[in-house]
């Protein structure tokens, strides 16, 4: 029974806290939208100098390739050089969102390039997968596992 | 070409595969001779990394030969006997170039997955799903070795393919948690798990000078081989409650460095497994953290906390209140091991470590799934399974 009594007093507790917390919070915002988010600069850095990433002024070719805009300094300390990259072409909102669900958001292929560009400057090659001799056969959830894949193996953060 | 290849949940089989090829001019092709299972496959047999594709293959702490290069490979040449790391390097980006080779950025070709799961682009690991980048494993006749230069090292005369095989992951993954973990000479260590990488993380604390290790496991045979091989004192945790037997084995400080190597299908005894295995079953969180709360507990204030275990997610009840009002440093990583295994081959050449003992069951590439069943369920002492495709 002094449990039962106990466990009732330390649900109220808690349940009295809740309801203060919530008053408290009255209206919850919505996750914050980064309003610049088509317009970013999507930035790399590679291992070299920067006259080794541009000599002469000339970029390499994976973003000579794109249609973006370009721009590069030094990395500090001593990281090499950080590289800049957007698209001319700028598709926000529901445009934006279409344009990633068809695969043709054109910040997609500038992303591919700047990876290329660091790799080929910085190993002299871009690595391929295995995935092109293919030891794996279709399921159910793989063609799931294909379609996330698909979409963020040339996404992510850069 | 014959392979072990994942074909589902718990659902292992040999099958026939194409044969790899060499895809870029700095890949060699190696010709498996010895390729072991590790605590971390089993995390994709039960499903828990969720980028695995039927009939992929798996494998990835290897040995063999290598038999054809390309044209741009300067290091290697057909017929070297080489260990080759189960992380991939490039040699050559910044954080190759500082020794942190599994945060390599130019070896995993899909790179977006691990950039959004976790912040940041890692290396490419063989046979480690399609987040890692894909790679075939090598449970295998055969694989592929993306920059073998920087990936394969030359087996000296005189190593046996058994003691060398180690030398691929478990060897320099224990090294890296006890030498990142910051062991001292004089320090006490303790390490979660008697494991092939907890053993090896034991000895290597008492090759840098800790003046007692001791390892915590349940499996009776797992802790007696760890006694006789390791030479530390062991503490079975179903029987003992671990922070208080720490605590009275430290005068009452705790360890001055903890090392996990369990990873994120920890086991224990009580209310806490079954709440984790509910809340990981229910997807609620990926891993379950079990040994990691236990080491940041026994933890002495001040010291440090290295998580070896492979985790992949989210975690729930994380001690970050101990974490933080003890003073303690927690570090983890995936191995680095381009940057020990030529010191480890050095001492294995030596005779100050010993490896080959892990290797309790030694069986042919069609025995694959066997070999699997028994390390999973520990059958018959099985501490790793070791495959000889070409036996």
């Amino acid at each position: 029974m002094k449990r039962l009594v106990a466990g009732a007093a330390a649900l109220a507790v808690a349940g009295l806290g809740m309801a203060r917390w919530a008053a408290s919070r009255g209206r919850v915002p919505a996750a914050a939208k980064d309003p610049l988010e088509s317009s970013r600069w999507l930035g790399i850095t590679i291992n070299r100098p920067p006259d080794e990433v541009a000599p002469g002024g000339h970029l390499p070719e994976p973003l000579s390739r794109v249609d973006a805009e370009v721009r590069m300094n030094r990395a500090p300390g001593d990281r090499g050089t950080e590289i800049y990259a957007r698209p001319r072409e700028q598709r926000a909102g529901a445009d934006g969102v279409l344009a990633r669900l068809r695969g043709e958001d054109p910040r997609t292929g500038v992303r591919t390039a700047l990876r290329e560009t660091k790799s080929l400057l910085e190993t002299g090659d871009v690595l391929r997968s295995d995935e092109e001799f293919e030891t794996t056969r279709p399921t159910l959830p793989g063609k799931v596992l294909d379609m996330a894949l698909g979409r963020v193996a040339e996404g992510g953060r850069l | 070409m014959k392979a072990l290849c994942w074909e589902g949940v718990n659902e292992l089989s040999v099958e026939q595969v194409p044969d790899p090829a060499i895809l870029n001019a700095q890949d060699a092709i190696v010709k498996v001779t010895a390729s072991t299972t590790c605590g971390s496959d089993l995390h994709l047999l039960g499903g828990y990394i969720p980028a695995m594709r039927a009939g992929d293959v798996i494998g990835h702490e290897f040995i063999g030969e290598i038999v054809d290069v390309g044209p741009e490979v300067n290091r290697h040449r057909p017929g070297d006997r080489v260990v080759v790391c189960s992380i991939i390097g490039c040699g050559r980006c910044w954080a190759c170039r500082h020794d942190e080779w599994s945060l390599c950025e130019n070896s995993n070709p899909t790179p977006g997955v691990t950039d959004l799961m976790w912040g940041g682009t890692t290396a490419g690991i063989f046979g480690y799903s399609h987040a890692m980048g894909g790679f075939r494993g090598s449970h295998a006749e055969y694989i592929r070795v993306p920059f073998v230069d920087y990936n394969a090292f030359t087996i000296p005369e005189g190593v046996s393919d058994l003691d060398a095989l180690f030398a691929s992951d478990a060897a320099p993954t224990g090294w890296m948690g006890a030498e990142l973990g910051g062991v001292r000479p004089g320090d006490v260590v303790a390490v979660w798990g008697c494991g092939g990488v907890g053993q090896m993380a034991a000895r290597a604390a008492m090759l840098l000078g800790a003046e007692r290790v001791i390892a915590i496991d349940r499996y009776p045979e797992r802790l007696a081989m760890t006694a006789r091989h390791v030479g530390c004192e062991v503490i079975d945790y179903t029987s003992t409650d671990v922070t208080a037997e720490l605590r009275e084995r430290t005068g009452g400080r705790g360890p001055d460095v903890c090392v996990e190597a369990v990873g994120m299908e920890a086991d224990s005894t009580g209310i806490q497994r079954v709440y984790d295995g509910i809340k990981q079953q229910l997807r609620l969180e990926q891993d379950r953290p079990i040994a990691v709360r236990e080491a940041i507990h026994a933890c002495r204030k001040g010291g440090s906390v290295f998580v070896l275990g492979v985790f992949a997610g989210f975690v729930d009840k994380f001690p970050l209140g101990a974490l933080m009002n003890k003073g303690l440093t927690l570090r983890g990583a995936q191995q680095h091991g381009q940057r020990y295994i030529p010191k480890l081959l050095d001492r294995i050449a030596k005779g100050d470590l010993k490896t080959s003992y892990l290797a309790t069951h030694t069986m042919t590439l069609d025995e694959g799934p066997k070999g699997y069943d028994m390390f999973k369920h520990k059958k018959d002492g099985c501490v790793r399974a070791v495959f000889r495709p070409w036996a």
